[in-house]
């Protein structure tokens, strides 16, 4: 066993935890934090995605260990202050970013790290990004409209529509 | 996955003593290895972790020119960097963003998957591994799938690439896993046309001579057209494609590869 100190969400959690434990283990079993979803196991399917360190990283495919001095951001750290949605959760509200939101944790914060680098994104750019996020349903058309409008930018009839 | 220790050495020297250990492996960025490891396709009893060595992460030139990669440097660095245009493009469509965030140059290297994107760069740039004990050429490093020079327990530092004039990589991607169902890498040098294909052969990366020759004496789509596809046989034949398709996309990708490359 190793013992890890991190920062999640701001706070400062320390835990200790085997050389297999997951970086998704440790926040959905030790933590609670079970926001952060285990979709396929297989590093495909981004439903696990968190920041660390301010960059996405798919938390079923890094260990804990590895955390150590971390600083982590999942799905529940991304509301406001005052408890109010964010502005890209808002817009997944608004624009039905989400059909059974399984994939929606990992699709949030995917576009919270495209967003960060990339402010005003187009279509494409978007869809780009989102190739490590998959999403069941196959909602991507409002996914891509929510993360148009999270970032201030008139949401246009996508493709295929 | 199986029960394991990980070990986080400090420096270079410590991560080697900690590989001499008894079933140790070393853990780059892991987005290979920890999906084969929950797959329980292998069983170390300790991992020791690469991308915490300072040391081993970062980007620059060396007094020749040539761009020196870390070892344990993201994909995502790699993209960002773009002093080596044709290299920072086949970073940028690694996997997907999050992989990229946590893949490392090295690792991949190692690994040397026969349809990986980087094993292409490095030959077809003609690079230099670094490892803790000496500089391998990329000509002398790839041995086959999954084979390499590297010897137990040693480690890549760093990759030393020099810059062409123009490059560019093609990739046809496989949609489901975005690995190169064929991918080609080609650079312009002064001293001549390296062309590197990766994700067809059974034997791994390899240099598809007869188009290097052909563009050393008229670098243009051109002299790809006018050149017969490589044989079909030692393809990879799969669910995906015949050896024969991946070796017409062999032609395909080259042409596209020099038609963009700048």
């Amino acid at each position: 066993m190793t013992k890890v100190t991190l920062t999640v969400n701001g706070k400062t959690v320390s835990k200790s935890v085997e050389g297999r434990t997951l970086l998704s283990n440790l926040l959905r079993d030790d933590l609670h934090l079970t926001g952060t979803h285990v979709g396929c196991d297989t590093s495909q399917c981004g439903a696990c995605v968190v920041h660390v360190n301010g960059e996405a990283v798919k938390s079923c495919t890094m260990f804990a260990a590895e955390a150590d001095g971390a600083e982590v951001k999942t799905i529940e750290g991304m509301a406001n202050a005052d408890g109010s949605l964010s502005t890209i959760q808002a817009a997944f509200q608004e624009h039905h970013g989400l059909q059974c939101g399984f994939c929606t944790p990992g699709m949030v914060m995917s576009a919270a790290a495209l967003l960060k680098d990339n402010p005003k994104p187009s279509e494409a750019e978007i869809r780009e990004y989102l190739e490590g996020n998959l999403c069941r349903c196959t909602g991507y058309h409002n996914i891509v409209k929510s993360i148009m409008a999270a970032s201030g930018q008139s949401v246009p009839a996508v493709a295929a529509e | 996955m199986y029960d394991f220790e990980i070990e986080k050495p400090g420096s270079i020297a410590d991560a080697v003593k900690a590989l001499g250990g008894d079933e140790a492996q070393a853990l780059g960025g892991g987005q290979t290895l920890i999906p084969t490891l929950k797959q329980r396709l292998a069983s170390p009893s300790t991992l020791v972790s690469l991308s915490g060595l300072a040391e081993m992460v970062g980007i620059c030139k060396d007094d020749d020119g040539r761009l020196c990669i870390g070892g344990a440097t993201t994909h995502a660095a790699v993209a960002a960097d773009g002093s080596y245009a044709g290299l920072s493009g086949l970073a940028s469509h690694i996997g997907d963003p999050a992989v990229r965030n946590r893949g490392t140059i090295g690792g991949s290297l190692a690994n040397n998957d026969p349809s990986a994107c980087y094993p292409a760069a490095a030959l077809g740039s003609g690079a230099t591994i670094v490892t803790n004990t000496r500089e391998i050429a990329a000509d002398d490093y790839f041995k086959g799938m999954f084979e390499t020079a590297l010897k137990e327990g040693e480690i890549i530092t760093e990759v030393k690439f020099p810059i062409p004039e123009k490059s560019n990589y093609q990739k046809f991607v496989q949609p489901a896993s975005r690995f190169a169902l064929v991918g080609v890498f080609v650079a312009k040098y002064e001293g001549g046309v390296r062309v590197a294909v990766t994700g067809a052969s059974e034997e791994g990366v390899h240099r598809w001579t007869a188009a290097e020759e052909a563009l050393n004496a008229n670098f243009s789509t051109e002299a790809i057209a006018a050149l017969d596809a490589p044989s079909g046989d030692g393809m990879i034949n799969d669910l995906h494609g015949s050896g024969d398709y991946r070796a017409h996309l062999v032609k395909v990708m080259t042409g596209r590869a020099v038609a963009a490359a700048a």
